[in-house]
């Protein structure tokens, strides 16, 4: 790394009105509602009350307050960490307060918070035992405390909306939260089973809704610092590539600029979060940095990955479809043989491909990180606070006790915020140990998505013989994905998830993949690799069902025999959506049925095609099978914003491969759905019930691109067997 | 250079190169970081504000272009959060992760002037130009047309 210094000064900041948000606690109540509180910087948010355990304390006023460790991008976990633990310790929701948890405490001792990143629609599904644990053991603890008081055995003392309460005996909680924290119990309790909740279940208004509508919540591009520096960078548009010389003599004599740093990629270190070769400029403003970074010419060297391209991709995937791949399911007979000794009019063969997307978070890639010789303190949009700490320490070789995170609010994250995607924590840490100055790097849009961690493309060839009385008796299918390096999976995602693993009863079926390397890194991306699959294989057995004779949905309901989550979604989609295949031409319905992240989600589409192929989605109903819930109101909204991320992609997206690099990298040319293109989303829930707990934020969107494709079959006769949707000519055939 | 001009009701005289995006000016001079950047291009709609009552993308208006006008940013729409559509977008639960929502309230507030009771299809024309990645469109459907009843009750 080198580094060419100019003067740094202090920036002259001018002030002349209060810090919109600075800290406080905003006494905002949601009308008609049981009703907590946030702060706009929750990780400022002070407690002077007693710490039952690392989870929550309590004032004497008996404000309550839950320490998050997650992070809130928008899916709602500030809101369900703090009800479950309000659930179990049995306090009124309006004395809650939510806080962000400190995470250095966490990475340096001991680990308390069990998991802190928040990804995977894995929060309530996977982490309510714990949680819920915490908030049983503080209640069981107080009643303890209230017990010894008063001379009664524990089971005795009856803990309810902040009150203890035994015979004539009572008390506020906050009257022995000091001493339930020097309660050891012989035994942690049990949680409640559901069906025993007072709080949980009900439609509870997210407490992040009001620092959100008045500019106040604070986000990590938000952060401004007294003294601040900015960075804007240019990294080597071929991942990978090197940076052969730069002239930046252009920028000479501007205002403002304060220094450019070189970054440079280290042998053997090629993970998600290293470095990679490039430029940043260092400026008193990020606009000044950024109009000086564009003077800058560059000569880079790419080798052969600058010659890749969406064609040479398509190629390879085509030559790769004809050579045999891992298999990754095989059962009964020869799938293979039979379907190639079967009559060719009973068997149906389709090719199918989704491009690369990128997450596109509203929010572009950035951190601020601020070096001393006593602390570090980052501000960083990761789906894992804790991350951000191991990083810098690595980076820096600095101890990670040293280095505090300001837990911010993430502006939308989608997987692609996963502790440390990208080297931006990496590049800000840099510069502001170099400069003894707060940094701020921020990536432009087209940085952001050049240079994010996309999702993987997939070719994907299927072939299926049908018996006597329509049904497939083998089925063969070939997936090809380009993945960074040639990685197996990323997340649940592989190449034939949702494929392979399709719990269509085919009695002989064979799936092999062919996980091609990639030199576009790739990571997970909301409904990893379902979302992808589920367009393909979903239409796929719509080609199956018609082929054979079979309505669509009944075909799905015959080949799921026996599995009651999967009949339990399709008996409610036919009751609620009123599917048909008997519209007229120009209009159609189609469902699309997907099992991601443990839940199993339908949905039925209504499109009507008119006849110049302009194509109206109407209306999307979708049902979701999770098991359980514990917030229907949050459920609904991420079941609609999973449906619209999905659509957006499959319909308007795909990122276009060229020399190596993306060339649609801003909003003009990667298109994404806009208010006047979403459909009217109508969600239902079909739960199980019955022991096991599947996700939320995600699998609203898998079963979306195979239901409007089936529907725009229905419409014009047209089989869409790639995205974008609209890059095809939709007028009825 | 020393710009003045007037924004959230107080005037302002501002040190900044007359080109730049008046976006860095209210975020990192004055710091009203309520106002986000998203794409730089004017595609996206985060950076939405109003100028002397028109709504304008704050990335793709230089400084110098409101020298003496009256700049309005989510912070500034009303005292205390109590704009119809402020109220309206709390009842409806709009936001997700919220990054957009400044963006998108000013456009909607921008629609509500010129439109106090607007159609579907009016708000599909006024808020085209507002992303939202989280997908709140149906919410903002709503919230706008119950904003439009709070400002008429």
């Amino acid at each position: 790394m080198t580094i060419m210094d100019k003067n740094i000064s202090r920036r002259a900041v001018i002030r002349t009105m209060a810090l919109a948000g600075g800290g406080m606690i905003l006494g905002f109540k949601v009308p008609n509602a049981m009703a907590s509180v946030v702060a706009p910087k929750p990780w400022t948010t002070p407690t002077d009350g007693a710490e039952i355990n690392a989870w929550l304390t309590i004032d004497a006023d008996g404000t309550v307050t839950i320490r998050v460790p997650h992070t809130e991008q928008g899916q709602g976990a500030l809101t369900a960490v703090s009800s479950m633990i309000a659930e179990e310790l049995d306090v009124p929701w309006q004395s809650v307060r939510a806080v962000f948890a400190d995470m250095n405490r966490h990475v340096n001792q001991g680990e308390e918070y069990v998991v802190t990143t928040t990804h995977g629609s894995q929060l309530i599904r996977q982490q309510h035992p714990h949680i819920m644990q915490a908030g049983a053991s503080a209640r069981e603890r107080l009643k303890e405390a209230a017990a010894r008081a008063w001379g009664v055995e524990r089971s005795a003392v009856v803990a309810q909306q902040g009150e203890l309460k035994t015979g004539d005996n009572s008390a506020s909680y906050a009257a022995f939260a000091n001493a339930a924290a020097e309660v050891t119990l012989d035994e942690e309790p049990a949680i409640k089973a559901y069906g025993d909740w007072w709080l949980l279940g009900k439609e509870l208004p997210r407490l992040d809704v009001p620092v959100k509508v008045n500019g106040s919540a604070a986000f990590a591009i938000d952060t401004e610092l007294d003294g601040m520096v900015y960075a804007a960078v240019r990294n080597t548009p071929v991942p990978w590539g090197r940076l052969v010389s730069y002239d930046a003599s252009a920028t000479d004599g501007r205002p403002g600029i304060l220094g450019i740093v070189e970054f440079r990629a280290e042998d053997g270190k090629r993970g998600p979060n290293h470095l990679q070769d490039g430029i940043a400029v260092v400026a008193d403003s990020w606009y000044r940095a950024k109009v000086a970074l564009d003077l800058i010419t560059f000569e880079w060297d790419f080798g052969a990955e600058g010659e890749i391209s969406d064609a040479t991709q398509r190629a390879e995937a085509e030559r790769l479809w004809d050579v045999p791949g891992e298999v990754s399911n095989e059962a009964g007979g020869d799938a293979v043989g039979m379907i190639a000794a079967a009559d060719p009019a009973r068997v149906v063969t389709s090719e199918y491909h989704r491009p690369y997307e990128t997450h596109a978070r509203m929010e572009p890639i950035n951190a601020t990180v601020h070096v001393t010789d006593a602390r570090i303190d980052v501000w960083s949009p990761t789906q894992d606070q804790s991350a951000p700490i191991r990083i810098i320490a690595d980076q820096l070789g600095r101890d990670t006790r040293d280095i505090y995170v300001n837990t911010v609010f993430l502006g939308g994250a989608f997987g692609g915020n996963g502790g440390g995607n990208t080297a931006v924590t990496r590049q800000a840490a840099i510069i502001s140990d170099r400069f003894r100055h707060p940094a701020k790097v921020i990536w432009t849009r087209e940085e952001d998505i050049n240079h994010d961690k996309q999702r993987p493309p997939h070719y994907t060839r299927l072939s299926a013989a049908l018996g006597d009385d329509g049904l497939p008796t083998a089925m063969f299918s070939r997936a090809v994905w380009f993945p960074f390096e040639g990685a197996d999976r990323h997340g649940p995602a592989t190449a034939d998830v949702a494929i392979g693993d399709s719990p269509y009863l085919f009695p002989n079926r064979r799936h092999e993949k062919h996980n091609y390397n990639g030199h576009i890194p790739t990571a997970t991306h909301r409904g990893p690799g379902v979302n992808q699959n589920a367009f393909i294989i979903e239409q796929f057995v719509d080609e199956l069902a018609l082929k054979g004779g079979w309505d669509p949905l009944e075909w799905r309901l015959k080949m799921t025999e026996g599995n009651e989550p999967w009949q339990r979604v399709l008996t409610t989609l036919r009751e609620v959506s009123g599917f048909t295949t008997e519209l007229p031409q120009g209009q159609g319905m189609g469902i699309g049925v997907a099992e991601d992240h443990g839940s199993v989600c339908g949905a039925c589409a209504t499109v009507s095609v008119g006849r110049r192929g302009d194509l109206v989605v109407e209306k999307i109903v979708v049902v979701q099978n999770s098991g359980y819930l514990i917030n229907p109101l949050n459920a609904r909204e991420q079941l609609t914003g999973a449906v619209c991320w999905e659509l957006s992609h499959a319909l308007y997206g795909g990122l276009r491969l060229q020399d190596g690099r993306f060339v649609n990298t801003n909003f003009d040319s990667y298109n994404l759905m806009r208010i006047h293109q979403a459909p009217e989303v109508d969600v239902h829930f079909a739960l199980s019930q019955d022991g096991w707990w599947g996700g939320m934020g995600e699998p609203g969107g898998p079963p979306c691109p195979a239901a409007v494709a089936n529907a725009i079959y229905f419409a014009t006769g047209k089989r869409i067997r790639s995205t974008p949707m609209l890059q095809h000519d939709l007028t009825p055939a | 250079m020393l710009l003045t001009f007037t924004v959230n009701g107080t005037a302002h005289e501002v040190d900044a190169d007359p080109e730049t995006p008046l976006l860095w000016v209210l975020r990192e001079k004055l710091r009203l970081t309520g106002t986000k950047f998203g794409c730089g291009i004017a595609e996206c709609g985060a950076c939405s504000v109003h100028v002397d009552g028109q709504l304008v993308k704050s990335c793709s208006v230089n400084v110098a272009a409101v020298v003496g006008r009256e700049v309005t940013t989510i912070e500034g729409l009303s005292p205390n959060s109590m704009h119809a559509l402020q109220r309206a977008w709390i009842e409806e639960s709009v936001p997700q992760c919220g990054y957009c929502q400044s963006g998108q309230i000013m456009a909607a507030a921008s629609l509500l002037e010129r439109s106090p009771n607007p159609s579907d299809s009016e708000i599909d024309a006024a808020m085209s130009g507002n992303l939202c990645r989280c997908g709140t469109y149906g919410q903002i459907r709503r919230a706008i047309h119950r904003a439009a009843e709070i400002s008429q009750a």
